[in-house]
């Protein structure tokens, strides 16, 4: 079976989906990624859909899905590169994605991933002392 | 109307899902339709597929390339013969499924596009058609 390649990328995991998504390979996503987060202590999650022509509610539950998940294993999704005619046609079709962090490119998506991670190790040294 | 062209294509699985996607695009590409209103039918044609292969067992979809003299569009069509809907309003509504979904499917799909209609007896199955002019 297919499957997408998830990779490491500093503190965060980067995925780039380029192939039309079946049921299948969306549940092996889910399955790899959260043990990966796990394995590489990763922090964040970065999901790359520039190459995506459309997002139906199927992928949109999947990346709402993937969000939640990362983020009870204490990692951050952002989801970078929506083509403007995707964006336009999800919130027509009543889909906001509201629990998933966007970012216009992968440049700008690690640069949020790394400002959460400056504030938590911040946090975490103000609680050492 | 008569169709100029017409596709069918049987929907039993994920990956057929799949093929009607493309088969909308490549269709939409050529009736002319912006990419923003390709993106839309393409993405509704995703929704009625899945939703027929979810909730209807399966069934054909046609996708037809139609004209009505000034204009021209694409026209989808989704049969099944799996236990109809029984308050298509209440189907309609955003947020209401009686599966694991979004319940946005139906009333999203009916957004996306220009024209919209569904036809179901309960026991006997369920037509929606859903067409967009360029």
């Amino acid at each position: 079976m297919d499957r997408i390649p998830i990779l490491k990328l500093g503190s965060a995991l980067l995925v780039t989906i380029q192939v039309d998504m079946h049921d299948r390979l969306a549940t092996a996503l889910q399955e790899d990624l959260t043990e990966k987060i796990v394995s590489a202590r990763a922090k964040g999650v970065l999901i790359d859909i520039s190459a995506l022509e459309i997002v139906d509610s199927f992928i949109g539950r999947m990346l709402d899905h993937i969000a939640a998940i990362s983020r009870m294993l204490d990692a951050e999704t952002v989801v970078v590169g929506m083509r403007p005619a995707v964006a336009i046609t999800l919130v027509e079709l009543g889909l906001s994605l509201s629990g998933v962090k966007t970012a216009l490119n992968v440049e700008r998506g690690m640069d949020l991933i790394r400002r959460r991670l400056i504030e938590t190790e911040a946090a975490d040294g103000a609680g050492d002392e | 109307m008569a169709p100029v062209t017409s596709d069918r294509m049987e929907v039993r699985s994920s990956d057929d899902v799949v093929r009607v996607r493309q088969q909308v695009r490549a269709r939409a590409l050529e009736v002319g339709l912006s990419l923003v209103d390709q993106t839309k039918i393409v993405t509704a044609a995703s929704e009625l597929a899945r939703n027929m292969l979810d909730y209807g067992g399966g069934g054909v979809a046609t996708i037809e390339v139609v004209s009505d003299g000034i204009r021209r569009g694409l026209r989808l069509v989704f049969d099944d013969q799996g236990p109809g809907i029984a308050d298509i309003q209440l189907a309609l509504k955003d947020g209401f499924t009686s599966g694991g979904g979004l319940g946005l499917g139906l009333g999203g799909a009916k957004r996306l596009c220009n024209e919209f209609s569904i036809d179901s007896k309960p026991g006997e199955g369920t037509r929606v058609t859903c067409a967009r002019w360029k």
